[in-house]
């Protein structure tokens, strides 16, 4: 006892430091943690505050998960949101590092820092901007996509009450605000390869090609794989921005832009349901933890450097 | 042209061990005289080109913004978003200016979040990730966890909704928009390597046997130390708040704290409304002929995006920089 006492006295400074973050923590994470346990009552407004709320509430076992799965909703929201998220991982990563080497070969270094300060752009603005960015282009009265349809004699298209559309429309802007950033990563990584491979490689007669292939995407690989498990590790989760203000929060895209957490968002806040909320939150936050260490697992059995951790 | 080709394979020579002439030879025998490390011209016109259209892609719709925002609302209803309107017109950024109160007051909040909150932010996570940093701090393995874990798992949005509503009753409280927004452990961790790597025991130990403070190396060696770092950690923190609608979204309701992008948000909503019952009455009729609809939303749009899209290309080089400042890992 004497021992802890004496340890944290000497470790006084070091506390302090910690304890403004710490406070923090437990407030802002820790404690909805805890919160969590709501999805399993029936949630009810104590007067005693909020611990009394979540200790008072009903307690209705796994009722709330069995109304969220019940419905259609569970499944498309599950789906949408794995599968937008797997074409973000799978076509992110390839326009990243595609972007990223290209730029790096390309012979005017100039022209190439323009082309980062561009590209850059999107990565810096809100989905709010970015919604008003689509929509003066698919506005079906004034837009730019049914105005030039126009003139090719092609019917102007209602775009925010076609579902068909949206799949490409999202990923275009996923993939239209990400590329910068994610090249930006990788040009990074490119930049700090030693040129003497290269030379070697030159020396040994292989092409630009074959550099790309045998030099710099193996040195890419460690910062792909841990990217890409980061990615996985929240593919139960999605930029809430692209899929509630890009399609404007029309609910005619439902069915293709309902993820789960625009699905949570309007249980909460439309709906008022807090107990199927919190369940379907709980169901993404347990299934992505569930995810991380799986693939954090896998990838320490075969290449332990590149883990996360 | 043959001269050409004699001097470079004369360098080539030069240059090549005597077993791989052959090789590398034949294949320098088809190109031109220029350097070996670039690529072949052809080619890289083709990738110029096609950088270029994507980067054009990139910054287009803000130009096009402005052109709108710059379009006479007549013009607007008769041709729609053109490229080149028929007519140009200020009227937008007029209209903007009579109703200035509610916007400069949105402007007020942004900047009040933004500074408030990326100095508290800078201050809390460079104080847990310097502690978490230093092999002295007895239980730092545990606070690393504690941070690191909430990366893995969170608590969920009800679950945080309830928590900052009910028991911390924030809603509707500028501090709403800005203690959510604080800490976040994927800066903590990155600040934790850089600390790590940029701060070293042995300059720490001299100031302490010195007799320096912990607080006083803190801020007289460590901060400076680590300037590029936090400079990355405060940028980050400045964009989130700058850009954050979401928290607004969630906990404000009063007109008086709408930031700037949430702003936008509500505009769109009550423009909608207008339009929606415009035949209600010739009054609300009269007012929306006098509304420049979608010219003053795109100047609006105008006027929230260009702070940052004027000062970005300038603090783009920290941003770089910062990425850069080392993995995640433990």
């Amino acid at each position: 006892m004497k021992k802890i006492v004496s340890d944290i006295y000497k470790n006084r400074i070091w506390l302090l430091m910690v304890l403004p973050g710490t406070i923090w923590l437990l407030l802002f994470s820790y404690l909805p943690m805890f919160g969590q346990v709501l999805a399993f009552k029936k949630f009810r407004i104590d007067p005693d505050g909020f611990f009394a709320s979540v200790m008072h509430s009903e307690w209705v076992g796994w009722e709330n998960f069995k109304y969220l799965f019940s419905t259609n909703d569970a499944l498309v929201i599950t789906r949408n949101t794995i599968l937008y998220n797997l074409v973000f991982i799978v076509l992110g990563l390839v326009a990243a590092v595609a972007t990223a080497i290209l730029l790096s070969e390309l012979v005017n270094k100039r022209l190439s820092k323009v082309y980062q300060t561009g590209m850059l752009f999107p990565h810096f603005i809100s989905w709010v901007i970015g919604s008003y960015f689509v929509f003066t282009f698919l506005s079906s009265d004034r837009g730019l996509l049914n105005n030039v349809l126009g003139w090719f004699h092609i019917d102007a298209v209602s775009w925010y009450s076609e579902p068909q559309y949206w799949p490409y429309i999202i990923i275009f802007m996923s993939i239209w605000k990400g590329v910068g950033y994610g090249s930006i990563v990788y040009l990074a990584s490119i930049v700090g390869i030693d040129r003497t491979y290269y030379e070697a490689a030159m020396i040994d007669g292989a092409s630009k090609w074959k550099q790309i292939k045998h030099v710099t995407l193996p040195m890419l690989k460690p910062l792909m794989i841990i990217l890409t498990i980061m990615n996985i590790g929240r593919i139960f989760n999605s930029d809430f921005g692209l899929f509630y203000q890009v399609p404007r929060d029309s609910g005619a895209l439902y069915p293709v832009t309902n993820v789960i957490d625009t699905f949570v968002y309007r249980g909460l806040m439309t709906l008022g349901d807090i107990g199927m909320s919190t369940a379907a939150g709980l169901y993404q936050s347990a299934v992505g933890f569930i995810l991380v260490m799986i693939t954090n697992y896998i990838v320490r059995k075969v290449d332990n450097e590149s883990a996360l951790f | 042209m043959p001269n050409d080709l004699n001097q470079t394979q004369v360098s080539v020579v030069a240059s090549q061990p005597l077993d791989q002439l052959k090789r590398g030879g034949a294949k320098i025998k088809r190109k031109k005289t220029r350097d070996y490390h670039e690529l072949h011209p052809v080619v890289n016109t083709i990738f110029s080109v096609l950088l270029g259209i994507f980067t054009i892609m990139c910054v287009f719709p803000f130009i096009y913004v402005i052109i709108i925002s710059l379009t006479s609302e007549e013009s607007i209803v008769r041709n729609g978003f053109q490229i080149i309107p028929a007519e140009w017109s200020t009227d937008a950024y007029r209209y903007l200016w009579n109703v200035k109160d509610q916007l400069l007051g949105s402007y007020g909040v942004t900047i009040l979040i933004t500074v408030v909150g990326t100095v508290i932010s800078v201050l809390m996570i460079s104080f847990y990730a310097y502690a978490i940093s230093r092999p002295q701090f007895k239980y730092r393995r545990f606070f690393t966890f504690l941070a690191f874990f909430t990366m893995l798992f969170s608590g969920g949005l009800v679950p945080t909704y309830i928590v900052v509503t009910q028991f911390l009753g924030l809603k509707n409280t500028i501090w709403a928009l800005i203690l959510p927004l604080v800490m976040n452990a994927f800066y903590i961790i990155i600040m934790r390597t850089f600390f790590m790597k940029s701060v070293s025991e042995s300059i720490l130990e001299s100031a302490r046997i010195d007799g320096a403070s912990e607080w006083r190396i803190f801020f007289q060696i460590v901060f400076p130390l680590s300037l590029p770092g936090i400079a990355t950690i405060a940028l980050f923190s400045t964009l989130g708040y700058w850009n954050d609608w979401f928290t607004a979204l969630l906990y404000i309701d009063d007109p008086k704290l709408v930031p700037l992008q949430a702003l936008l948000m509500k505009i769109e909503a009550n423009l909608e409304f207008m339009k929606q019952n415009v035949d209600v009455g010739l009054m609300q009729q009269s007012l929306f002929d006098t509304l420049p609809q979608d010219s003053a939303k795109m100047a609006m749009v105008v006027i929230a995006t260009l702070p940052i899209a004027v000062s970005y290309p300038f603090f783009q080089k920290y941003f770089i920089s910062g990425l850069t400042i080392g993995g995640v890992k433990e």
